[in-house]
């Protein structure tokens, strides 16, 4: 199946690929990149595996102007009675058939261009009628819709919306980038997937949504994250982006993958009750690295995860999101370049913030840019693109017990304390009855009260020993971070005060004990 | 010697929960001899309204990665930057960016 080593730049490397094979992405969401894929993605664009005539036919990229309509027409039937049905197909079905390719197929080496368009179907008028006799759009700005492609990095809160606003609206085609899957957390938010599409990868269950509300409109998922080896090569190949992600490295590798491959990057972020919108890298105005040339201190950045959020906040900044790439790509123009749109939803407030123009000296876009090609992000901010590792290890092994050690001491009734650190908030939302509650903000404010609660505490345990050996303090949080920081100010606590104790912490917290020691007890 | 300055003192983003989770504060800094400029009021904030953790809001004598500073709500880039004099009436925002999605 050889082609040779492939090389760094990518899959179409090899003279023999271009023949005979189609790419995939017509048959909508078969084109699919999977995370570290690119064996398959090569093997597939070096024949290794042709796609049968069936396949690319899944078919609902719409492409009813084809310049071989005979094929696509042919395809598509053949789609239909590969469905078993007709067109209305029930969603089950639908997933159930994306479950069975999946891994299957390959990438696209290079999506073809939209082809050019000079007038509208009768179907097209009556879809888009409603914002067709908007003078500001218009004909002329629909075709321009129809033309555009806009990758969409995070199929999330954000992601969720501008997708679904965008494809309603009619663009071309639609990028759909997510590593993850769908969990029931997301839920409240992210409205593109329904409670069936748990655990199925968040790009197709969107697509397969997005679907279902415009068939015209070409999706291709990207299962997996985006990476500084393969952003450019695919940013190259839209029109538009949109930054629907949820951590920093990705922000800045989606803001320089933009300025290098000249991109507009519609930007938004959401958390707790306030949102924030940016359009950079657009018509000369500054790029996200112009605002923000050192990334923030890894310890100060909240993720959704930890400080929640409203999914009507993330709904509002997700749409804002779509209707400023609907202007750039209709032709309208977006007026947010150089501003910064922010959203205080308890407050019902917008503010539309005037930014430093594009800095000279910007190591990207600036005169004499460092950055020329993408670069280990994660290292740059010092955090990770996933929230799926953002366990801290702020303490050595001794000072920590798993759950099951916890349990065994529990079971044994061995006398302890055990201190639950988490904010009020969430100790509304569960706790262990036996925990005694003060969150870490009021160890870390040295609150009397509540430093007097914990003196309380441990004297009664203590009069259950011998008072010879220290009382041990367990300590807990959601995920065995606070906890950590909490151990780390308890074992600064005076002695004589506190008597003899010693400190430790629960690895993983009360998610752990809910998924190895308890299953009836909540995750949130 | 320059009058008092009074300022409307925001914060936003999630700067706001190293200031008991008060977004706005009236603030008023006293006389002193040379003007007040920004980088005088980062000071008298870490001594009079930041108790805990001012690495999560300072950093240097400025403020840390990832917060924007908004005098009269422009970039304040735009306004000198630390060098800012503050002038009566002022409303600066301080905004933590969001990363979240
Ligand atoms: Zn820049």
């Amino acid at each position: 199946r050889g082609c040779g080593p492939r090389s760094a730049g990518g899959s179409a490397s090899c003279a023999g690929c271009a023949s005979g094979w189609r790419p995939s992405w017509r048959g909508g969401d078969t084109a699919e990149q999977e995370e570290d894929g690119e064996r398959e993605r090569d093997e597939a664009a070096c024949g290794a595996r042709q796609p049968s005539a069936a396949e690319p036919a899944r078919g609902d990229a719409g492409d009813a102007e084809d310049e071989d309509g005979a094929r696509g027409l042919r395809e598509r039937l053949a789609a239909e009675l590969a469905r078993g049905d007709s067109g209305d197909a029930d969603e089950e079905d639908e997933d159930d058939d994306e479950e069975e390719e999946e891994g299957s197929l390959g990438f696209p080496a290079e999506l073809p261009p939209l082809p050019a368009r000079s007038a509208l179907s009768a179907a097209e008028i009556l879809r888009y009628s409603r914002q067709l006799v908007l003078p500001e759009l218009g004909v002329r700005g629909q075709l321009r819709l129809a033309r555009s492609s806009v990758l969409v990095v995070g199929c999330g809160g954000l992601g969720c919306p501008l997708a679904q606003y965008l494809a309603a609206a009619g663009v071309g085609r639609l990028g759909l980038v997510d590593h993850d899957v769908v969990e029931t957390s997301n839920l409240q938010r992210q409205v593109l997937h329904g409670e069936a599409r748990r655990g199925r990868p968040k790009a197709r269950s969107a697509a397969a949504a997005l679907r279902r509300l415009n068939s015209a409109v070409q999706y291709v998922p990207y299962r997996g994250a985006l990476r500084p080896r393969s952003a450019l090569r695919l940013v190259r190949q839209y029109d538009i982006v949109a930054d629907c992600s949820d951590n920093v490295p990705t922000r800045y590798l989606v803001s320089d993958a933009c300025v290098l491959a000249g991109k507009p990057l519609v930007s938004g972020s959401a958390l707790r009750l306030e949102g924030q919108l940016a359009v950079y890298n657009y018509r000369g105005g500054p790029c996200y690295r112009c605002l923000f040339p050192r990334p923030p201190p890894p310890d100060t950045v909240t993720n959704c995860a930890d400080g929640g959020v409203l999914g009507a906040v993330t709904g509002i900044i997700g749409c804002l999101q779509a209707l400023e790439v609907l202007k750039i790509a209709s032709g309208m123009g977006s007026s947010l370049s150089g501003y910064m749109l922010m959203f205080d939803a308890l407050e019902g407030r917008f503010r539309n913030i005037k930014l430093r123009p594009r800095k000279a000296d910007c190591a990207v876009c600036g005169d004499s840019p460092s950055v020329t090609c993408l670069q280990d992000y994660e290292a740059f901010c010092g955090s990770c693109a996933t929230d799926k590792c953002r366990a801290l290890q702020l303490l050595p092994g001794a000072d920590r017990v798993s759950v099951q050690q916890y349990k065994a001491l529990l079971d044994a009734r061995v006398p302890h304390v055990l201190l639950d650190v988490r904010p009020p908030v969430e100790a509304e939302i569960c706790r262990l009855p036996h925990a005694l509650h003060i969150p870490l903000r009021s160890l870390q404010d040295r609150d009397q009260e509540s430093l007097q609660r914990l003196q309380n505490r441990i004297g009664e345990e203590k009069q259950r020993t011998d008072d010879q050996t220290p009382l041990p303090v367990y300590v807990v949080c959601k995920l065995g971070n606070d906890s950590q920081k909490a151990v780390k100010i308890l074992q600064e606590l005076p002695a004589e005060e506190f008597g003899s104790v010693v400190a430790k912490d629960i690895k993983g917290g009360l998610m752990a004990w809910a998924t190895k020691i308890d299953s009836t007890f909540p995750q949130y | 010697m320059a009058a008092p300055v009074s300022l409307q003192v925001e914060f936003g983003g999630g700067a706001e929960l190293l200031f008991d989770g008060v977004k706005k504060h009236q603030v008023t800094l006293p006389c002193q001899p040379e003007p007040w400029d920004i980088r005088n009021l980062l000071k008298w904030i870490k001594q009079n309204m930041l108790k805990e953790r001012p690495e999560l809001f300072l950093q240097g004598e400025s403020v840390r990665p990832g917060i924007l500073v908004l005098i009269n709500e422009a970039d304040w880039e735009l306004m000198g930057e630390l060098d800012y004099k503050l002038q009566d009436q002022d409303n600066v925002l301080f905004i933590s960016t969001l990363h979240g999605g």
